[in-house]
């Protein structure tokens, strides 16, 4: 069976032409970027032609680019850093909705005696800006905030939030990983401090990421040990994964414009048709601006994780808001903090496109998931009660 | 990936005896649209009213809920209430030749189910279910004290689960009813619960204690206690503790993390002290030292 791959906020295919950019550094070209003789300084051209890339992307300097093993790593090492910037500020803002990466360890930092505060969102997922704005205060350090959340596809409004922080002087980070590469980022015209990307969100492969820091941005190493990355992450430089990177953004600036016409008209049609089809949907953060590849539905009456069992069985690969085992028993996070209702809350898929998705693939998803749902509400107590009332 | 065993599959992709029975003899509903699942269970008796001739099922559910809701109906049909109201949780995992454990309380729904119907049609009271967020308990026909409020679960239904299935973890008590997996207020309280059915459980069962130890000995043995059976069951739940002195019968612990200065770290030297005792010497005292 071939896969309808539609989960691609949860990592992307390698493309072939990255792969192909990066399959020499493993058994010809493996010398190390820092060594003295050719052999390494080969590599390190290669190396510094990829942070270009990267920045180029981004509207970033090379310099302003530091190469981490993923997303988390550079969440981690941008909170920390904020902290011991400012041993006196107490005081970390994020969001309610973020991705784990960040979530946990504000969370962690409660335990450690800082104040943490959590802002808000709207039903429709979008931040209590006014929230943001009581909260930042003398005693902030940092706020971190995302640019695009993973489940929805909402887009906070970055600029805005970043200006708030530092008209009080807190550092502004924003976890970027979803929206690199579907949106235009330009950090030159930006008050963002640091930013991080990862790569397997954007076809390179997964263990390579990137925290952005802007120039003259203090700044405290989470990872000590050699002189890497300016002294700025240590460790030998993951250098094929890296070369990977700089042709994927390379490649992600030249289809950003694919991303929001053909991708983005291929999600609209999946989520018109399906709310056509299907009575009693709704889609999680329709309202508020979103990225071009996301679509979150909710279908009332029925169990996440047995919608995506069944399509699963049909080859098409989604993800779903309730994970439903221990631990995450109740609806994901995103989905409560925005009040998204239990009735609907369980049933919470999410599809998230790329470039490489087809119109046909879309057509088999608009076919085949109205029966899912169908079968399963004529299985399940409530969905029988429902439809008798119908 | 899912977990499931062949048959979890195959029950849930073709799912038997789906539907209700308009002339039931019995009813019995449990679970709710807030928690996330929940199954109605018809029950059709024979002329004697003592066979379950027929039984069907609805439920609204991950995969693994409605797999055992199909097998319980399976494994109910042909059965005497009595025979039924036997079938236990675990027969219904294995049926279907296992559940991953954090899914267990998807088994632990189909015999509240079943039992819940047969209550009710011998005649129990059984208070009406609601499908509201702010549900009644989640199992009516269970009295005792809401312990968790997130999914409406009582004591007296979380002792009978933590001690059919002898369960020693919080985490495993979740996996098995639900309760903690929300807010996770209730989990000191779970604790408690656990510490109570395992205490219960100990006074009857005989000890597999060696008869007598050398000082040494039992030094050794105590070391060994805390590193291969406590300190992994705290690094669960993020704690840890760190063996201080040992001092004839008096063992004395300091907890670090989670567990220091925690409101259930009196529990926790409970579970080490009758751990110690179990395993080592009857006259074990376990002492908490400021780390
Ligand atoms: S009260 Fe038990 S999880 Fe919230």
């Amino acid at each position: 069976m071939k896969e309808i791959y539609l989960d691609n906020n949860a990592t992307t295919k390698v493309d072939e032409a990255v792969f192909e950019e990066m399959r020499p550094y493993f058994c010809e070209l493996y010398g190390n970027p820092s060594s003295m003789h050719f052999f390494g300084g080969q590599v390190q051209q290669k190396v510094d032609e990829a942070r270009k890339r990267v920045a180029a992307l981004l509207g970033a300097s090379p310099d302003e680019i530091i190469f981490t093993a993923c997303g988390t790593e550079s969440d981690n090492a941008a909170i920390r850093s904020a902290l011991e910037v400012f041993p006196e500020k107490r005081h970390v803002i994020t969001s309610r909705v973020e991705h784990p990466a960040v979530l946990t360890q504000c969370r962690n930092l409660t335990q450690k005696g800082y104040r943490v505060t959590e802002i808000g969102v709207d039903s429709e997922g979008q931040l209590d800006m006014a929230e943001l704005k009581a909260a930042v205060d003398a005693d902030t350090a940092i706020v971190s905030l995302m640019y695009a959340n993973n489940e929805t596809g909402v887009i906070f409004p970055i600029e805005e939030a970043a200006a708030i922080a530092k008209a009080k002087g807190a550092l502004f980070h924003t976890d970027a990983v979803q929206a690199v590469g579907k949106v235009p980022i330009n950090l030159a015209a930006s008050k963002i401090d640091m930013l991080s990307l990862s790569g397997h969100k954007l076809h390179a492969p997964k263990g390579i990421g990137v925290l952005y820091l802007r120039r003259g941005t203090p700044f405290r190493p989470f990872m000590v040990g050699g002189h890497q990355e300016k002294s700025r992450r240590a460790g030998t430089e993951n250098a094929a994964a890296i070369i990977a990177l700089g042709k994927a953004c390379e490649l992600a600036g030249e289809n950003m414009a694919i991303e929001n016409t053909q991708v983005k008209a291929l999600r609209d049609r999946l989520q018109s048709e399906l709310m056509a089809r299907i009575p009693h949907a709704r889609i999680n953060g329709g309202a508020a601006e979103r990225l071009p590849n996301t679509l979150n539905i909710a279908f009332e009456f029925v169990e996440g994780e047995a919608i995506l069992l069944l399509l699963n069985e049909l080859g098409i690969c989604a993800s779903s808001g309730s994970a439903c085992t221990s631990g995450s028993l109740e609806p994901s996070h995103v989905l409560r903090a925005m009040g998204v209702p239990f009735t609907c809350a369980h049933g919470s898929i999410r599809f998230s496109l790329s470039r490489y998705t087809t119109e046909a693939e879309i057509d088999t998803v608009i076919r085949e998931l109205p029966p899912v749902i169908a079968n399963l509400r004529k299985m399940s107590p409530f969905g029988r009660e429902f439809l008798k009332e119908q | 990936m899912w977990d499931y065993t062949p048959t979890v599959k195959e029950h849930f992709l073709n799912p038997r005896n789906v539907g209700d029975i308009p002339d039931a003899d019995a009813v019995g509903e449990v679970g709710s649209l807030a928690c996330g699942d929940a199954l109605k269970l018809y029950l059709k008796l024979d002329d004697n009213k003592d066979k379950i001739v027929d039984a069907k099922f609805q439920t609204f559910g991950c995969a693994s809920a409605i797999a055992s809701s199909s097998a319980l109906t399976e494994m109910v049909k042909g059965k005497t209430l009595d025979e039924a109201l036997a079938i236990s949780n675990q027969d219904i995992a294995e049926f279907l030749g296992g559940l991953p454990e954090e899914k267990m309380h998807c088994s632990v729904m189909g015999q509240e189910a079943l039992e819940v119907a047969i209550a009710k049609y011998r005649g129990h009271e059984v208070a009406p279910h609601d499908h509201d967020h702010d549900h009644g308990p989640a199992y009516p026909d269970q009295e005792g004290t809401i312990v968790c409020k997130c999914f409406g679960i009582t004591d007296v239904f979380l002792k009978k689960v933590i001690e059919t299935n002898k369960l020693t973890t919080a985490e495993q008590v979740t996996h098995f009813t639900k309760a903690g997996g929300g807010c996770g207020g209730c989990i000191p309280r779970i604790k408690e619960l656990i510490a109570e059915v395992m205490g219960k459980q100990e006074s009857g069962e005989p000890r597999k204690r060696p008869e007598k130890l050398s000082n040494l000995k039992k030094m050794q043995m105590i070391q060994e206690v805390l590193e291969r059976d406590i300190r992994p069951l705290l690094w669960a739940d993020g704690g840890d503790l760190e063996l201080i002195d040992i001092d004839g019968p008096k063992v004395q612990v300091a907890f670090r993390k989670a567990c220091a200065g925690c409101a259930s770290s009196g529990y926790t030297s409970r579970v080490v002290e009758q751990k110690l005792r179990d395993l080592v010497a009857e006259d074990i005292v376990v002492e908490e030292v400021a780390a």
